[in-house]
């Protein structure tokens, strides 16, 4: 099992390669969309390579639950409900929510994830990887 | 009208790798106005006859059945200038394949001489397209018969590569 600063290492060649940034300007609170630019195909690109660099597979949806912004049962008037936050803990465990669901404006939700973030999914993965393994 | 900016496979092997051939000619009107006086293929054809080659091999690991778009393009290097008279191999390679899509990395060569390397991503469109046809019916099975991939490709058992059966393309 890679280290936590294996991980990030790697995460960080990962996005300045899909978003052609410096390395020093992928630090871990720095946002995805708003600090390091990457546009929704983006994130395409970052799964892709994500699950070469790390031999994991990412199904649709892990990174992003899309479908909860369209469930009107977690998301009324441009804001998330109580109901969608305790969704988005579900599915996002690797995101770091709390700042996010003081004001959980739909809006700002594709600028929730940080380089933090991201490496943290990447550890979780790793370890569902190695616990289904030794199953 | 069609967009073919390469003129016939010399290789493919399914779901792996895929090689072809443009001949730049004078004949091309582009080239008359880019520039007059001195005519040079623009880096952006390159990059489409280099697309097509990538995306008709990704196409064809799904047998057609997913719409297959350039979604990006990481990184283009160009070493040298592709003008009339030229015959440019491009080789596309898989690099990874997923269910949104995959990664190609590809090169353009002009005889021996490296011309252009590139990285592509090419995204497969969700649900919400699949009921909207982006060709029309048999399109890129024609496109595959006219660059002749049917004469020269590989199945993934290195069986030769058949057409896809018609009701899926």
């Amino acid at each position: 099992m890679l280290t936590q600063e294996e991980i990030y290492q790697k995460v960080r060649e990962v996005l300045v390669d899909a978003l052609a940034v410096d390395e020093d300007e992928v630090k871990p609170e720095a946002t995805l969309v708003g600090d390091l630019g990457a546009e929704s195909i983006d994130f395409l690109d970052i799964v892709f390579k994500l699950e070469k660099t790390f031999n994991i597979k990412i199904p649709r949806g892990e990174l992003f639950p899309e479908d909860v912004l369209t469930n009107p049962e977690y998301v009324k008037d441009g804001k998330f409900t109580e109901a969608g936050l305790a969704e988005l803990r579900k599915r996002m465990p690797f995101a770091e929510l709390d700042q996010f669901a003081r004001n959980p404006l739909v809006q700002d939700f594709a600028n929730l994830l940080t380089v933090r973030d991201m490496c943290r999914f990447v550890e979780l993965k790793l370890q569902q990887q190695e616990g289904q393994a030794s199953a | 009208m069609r967009w073919y900016w390469i003129d016939r496979f010399i290789e493919f092997h399914s779901g792996r790798m895929a090689r072809a051939i443009k001949n730049v000619s004078l004949a091309e009107e582009y080239l008359h106005d880019h520039f007059p006086g001195y005519p040079v293929m623009p880096n952006s054809l390159v990059i489409e006859g280099v697309a097509q080659t990538g995306g008709l091999l990704v196409g064809e690991y799904n047998q057609f059945r997913l719409k297959v778009v350039l979604a990006k393009v990481p990184h283009a290097k160009f070493y040298c200038e592709a003008v009339p008279g030229d015959v440019l191999t491009y080789t596309a390679t898989i690099e990874h394949i997923h269910p949104h899509g995959a990664v190609v990395k590809a090169t353009s060569h002009k005889g021996e001489i490296l011309q252009a390397e590139m990285e592509l991503v090419f995204a497969h469109l969700g649900e919400d397209f699949n009921n909207r046809e982006l060709f029309d019916p048999g399109t890129l099975t024609h496109m595959m018969r006219i660059l002749r991939a049917y004469e020269v490709g590989k199945a993934a058992d290195g069986s030769p590569l058949k057409e896809p059966p018609e009701e899926t393309v």
